[in-house]
């Protein structure tokens, strides 16, 4: 149950601390206690039938780095976006240092000093940085003077920037240091974001925090979501949790512990996967070795050398930030995208590389991939259309050219007591389930193949914490009855919880594999940058 | 004249209307809109532009009408796919079949009539300077107009934060409402320059071109255009180089055919389509494949309350 003794139920208002710990450039107003920044007042927010946000109370300090925590879907970006203007609420005030006001778009909100990084990037791909940076900012400033003004600040920080590049030539990181550099361009007094370190790597994290450090003594305030716990204790004084649109508490994360956090979030307790040591791995069932691949996609990475094997009886994760080679190596390995030469990859000694991906799932291959809707299943087909797309050549689904209607619900439903999926009626559309439980779907429907290799491509990715420790559970008890399990994931967390031996790709090129087991994030991290890579390569030449 | 005079200026009138077409379309692509109603919106500038023309007596008036007529038809099109989100393509085609029918009707009375093509600008002097005068100095206010349209466009999107804005809203709808743009209010204004654009481009046709109105007598320019927007990269001034590419070959192999060249006439007739088809692959080959159409282009996009 909850252990609710430590928490503050609703919201606190004017915490006079924040005056003391702040060392603003600003003056502070004169009085004891100040009104917070910004207050959000039991702010309801309806899509339809759907309650986003329930009377949601929230208020941030001058100079207050405050966390907004919550699982997918809890309405934290419903929140953000009505504080940024983007929104509007259906009921509820805002109050601006203690006035009531109101946004009417975000360029009313950029003008009173708030600024929003966005957890799907707000950049334009085919525009330069400098253009990303003017359209972010309220007036005519001239593009050649904000590309000046943007240098001028982005040195001041610390975050290089070059204003004439175009923004698909770009690193994540680098994107988001766009999102972050334009919203200091305008003087903020509040900073959002929005899962913001979803997509960096340990490193760049880092940085990002010393920014934020930099901007909150300057004066700023800082509203941060994120449900990485362990990072907001580090960072945040403070925590508002939502649950399915409600306040359900806030606290002091850095009084709590990581554990209590989740707990809170989630509403119970969440068990860490279960994980027996790995006694002894059995033959290799995936060897792959000099695979290169060109990527299709002009903005792709090319698969370069590729080399690794993955055993019967183990888990072995495959980290990276996105768009390292991930997508390209997940489809050269499901035969989506065939190799070169055969023999660069072996499916129990068989060359398969030019195989297809249903020569590959008769050899007891079995793939999901990362996209759910789309790629694993088809968003308006049922779920059992979409369980004989994938298992029409190896569940006996077809006979004599005519479907067995009978024998894919009987599937169907198999999967949906085995993982326990949560839906509607007995065969509905895949669009039409939440995320996580279309996820347990499509994992489902793989893993009761019982596949002697399987190839998942992030299979936790925005999912809530009960569908992802089920999964992840699924994934470590298919391994232990003796199949091979590949997971690429951008999840650092996850494969540590999981893997049993992790290899780190990056700019289409793979490092030697590491034991989990004793492994240092850090040393992972700096992988992930691509740190000591170019030695790694050496290594593995000579 | 000269021949190559001659060839000259019949050249500038058979791209004129390309270019006027195209760079209005440019426009509305751009923004992130597929407007394939084009043809429609042209030849509804050709008929309602002579019968004001006509009934005025004022080949302004006229002028003035066929780019109010395009423009009535691109909000059409605007309505149906900004306001109620349908599909741009389909949109696009019923627009062009309902302008080639509608034209017929309005034009229809004045199947026959006749008014003298819209004065030539004349400069003593500068006009009379052999070869070239004529063609830089002599010409009539829609091909000065057509240029100053790409000196506009080119400026406008290039330099200016509309334009910028405009581009923004044509790459990503999503990212340009995130920061609180009016996707939809910009889509809209960019539809109707376009849609005035193929009105003008249409009143070249019926009231210097040719002159007169006949059924149909856009004979499939407004599909040119669309073409040319999409050769030129959805850029301006590959535009003009397009819409000249394509109006100078049509007029060369007029010429050729006329001075009994031996090759078969409708292997003539499709040159200038080969060429733009092949000028396109050249294009493409040489950026390796890297994409120019503005990445939401023909998307529809709901804003979410
Ligand atoms: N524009 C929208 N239309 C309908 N439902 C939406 C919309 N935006 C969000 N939702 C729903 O509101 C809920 C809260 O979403 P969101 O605020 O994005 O959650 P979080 O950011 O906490 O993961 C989810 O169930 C989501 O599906
Ligand atoms: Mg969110």
């Amino acid at each position: 149950m909850l252990a609710t003794g430590t928490f503050h139920m609703g919201t606190l208002h004017a915490e006079v601390e924040a005056n003391t710990v702040c060392t603003s450039s600003r003056p502070s107003p004169p009085m004891l206690s100040a009104p917070p920044l910004i207050e959000a007042r039991a702010i309801v927010k309806r899509f339809g039938a759907l309650l986003a946000n329930d009377h949601v109370d929230l208020s941030v300090a001058e100079c207050e780095v405050h966390a907004l925590l919550g699982e997918n879907g809890a309405g934290k970006s419903t929140l953000v976006k009505i504080l940024y203007g983007l929104l509007q609420p259906t009921e509820g005030t805002l109050l601006w240092q203690g006035a009531p006001f109101s946004l009417h778009n975000p360029a009313e909100a950029r003008q009173r000093g708030i600024g929003m990084v966005f957890q799907h990037f707000s950049l334009f791909d085919a525009l330069t940085v400098a253009e990303n940076v003017a359209l972010a900012l309220n007036g005519d400033e001239p593009v050649t003077r904000v590309a000046a003004r943007l240098a001028e600040v982005s040195r001041a920080y610390g975050l290089p920037l070059e204003p004439g590049r175009e923004v698909w030539r770009l690193s994540v990181g680098e994107r988001q240091r766009i999102e972050i550099v334009r919203c200091l361009m305008q003087d903020p007094r509040l900073l959002i974001l929005d899962e913001p370190t979803s997509v960096l790597t340990p490193q760049e994290c880092e940085g990002l925090f010393a920014t934020l450090e930099r901007v909150k003594a300057e004066g700023c305030s800082v509203l941060y979501i994120s449900h990485k716990l362990e990072e907001v204790r580090h960072i945040c004084e403070r925590a508002t949790i939502l649950r399915h649109g409600k306040v359900v508490g806030s606290c002091d994360p850095r009084q709590e512990s990581a554990a209590s956090l989740a707990e809170m979030m989630v509403g119970s307790k969440v068990a860490p996967a279960r994980h027996d040591r790995l006694v002894m791995a059995g033959e290799v069932r995936l060897a792959v070795g000099g695979l290169s691949l060109r990527s299709p996609d002009p903005h792709g990475t090319s698969l370069r050398d590729i080399g690794f094997e993955v055993r019967a009886g183990e888990v072995f994760g495959i980290a990276g930030v996105a768009g390292n080679g991930q997508d390209e190596l997940f489809a050269a390995l499901s035969g989506e995208m065939l190799a070169e030469t055969a023999g660069t990859i072996r499916i129990d000694g068989v060359a398969t590389g030019q195989l297809g991906i249903n020569a590959r799932r008769l050899m007891g291959g079995a793939f999901v991939p990362e996209e759910r809707l789309g790629h694993a299943t088809a968003p308006s087909f049922r779920l059992s259309d979409n369980a004989l797309a994938s298992g029409h050549a190896t569940n006996g689904f077809v006979r004599r050219g005519m479907i067995d209607r009978a024998a894919t619900r009987a599937w169907v439903d198999r999967i949906v007591k085995a993982f326990d999926v949560r839906k509607g009626p007995r065969d509905p559309e895949a669009k039409a389930l939440s995320g996580g439980n279309l996820q347990k779907f499509i994992v489902g429907r793989e893993i009761l193949r019982n596949p002697r290799l399987l190839i998942v491509s992030q299979p936790t990715w925005g999912v809530d914490a009960g569908a992802a420790s089920l999964i992840r559970q699924a994934l470590i008890d298919l391994s232990r009855s003796g199949a091979a399990v590949l997971v690429i994931s951008q999840d650092l967390d996850e494969l540590f919880e999981i893997a049993d031996r992790m290899a780190v790709i990056f700019h289409g090129r793979i490092s030697a594999p590491l034991d989990t087991e004793g492994l240092r994030r850090e040393a992972v991290g700096l992988l992930m940058g691509g740190g000591g890579f170019s030695a790694n390569i050496v290594d593995q030449a000579a | 004249m000269t021949m190559f005079e001659a060839i000259l200026l019949t050249i500038i009138t058979a791209s004129t209307p390309l270019l006027i077409g195209a760079i209005g379309q440019l426009v509305c692509e751009r923004s992130g809109v597929l407007n394939l109603g084009m043809e429609g919106m042209m030849i509804m500038g050709a008929a309602c532009g002579f019968a004001a023309a006509i009934l005025s007596g004022n080949s302004y008036v006229g002028v003035l009408a066929a780019i109010l007529a395009g423009m009535a038809m691109s909000l059409i099109f605007a309505v149906l796919t900004l306001g109620l989100a349908a599909n741009q393509v389909a949109s696009g085609l019923a627009l062009s079949i309902f302008g080639l029918g509608l034209s017929g009707v309005i034009g229809a009375p004045f199947v026959g009539a006749k008014r003298d093509q819209m004065a030539k600008l004349y400069l003593p002097g500068l006009t009379d300077i052999p070869v070239i005068g004529k063609a830089l100095f002599g010409q009539d206010p829609f091909v000065y107009a057509s240029f100053a349209l790409v000196i506009g466009v080119w400026w406008f999107l290039a330099r200016s934060k509309p334009g910028l804005v405009l581009r923004a809203c044509g790459e990503n709808h999503a990212s340009a409402h995130a920061l609180g743009y009016p996707v939809l209010k910009i889509r809209l204004l960019a539809i109707l320059f376009g849609g005035g654009c193929a009105g003008l481009a249409g009143a070249y046709l019926s009231l210097v071109y040719t002159p007169f109105w006949s059924p149909g007598m856009t004979a499939g320019r407004g599909w040119i255009a669309l073409a040319i927007v999409v050769f030129a990269s959805w850029r301006p001034w590959r535009v003009l180089a397009g819409a000249y590419l394509f109006g100078g070959i049509t007029i060369l192999q007029l010429h050729a055919q006329g001075a009994g060249v031996k090759v078969p006439s409708q292997f003539m007739a499709a040159l200038p389509y080969l060429v733009t088809i092949l000028a396109l692959v050249i294009i493409m080959r040489r950026r390796g494949g890297q994409k120019t159409a503005p990445a939401s282009l023909g998307t529809p996009f709901v804003p979410d309350r």
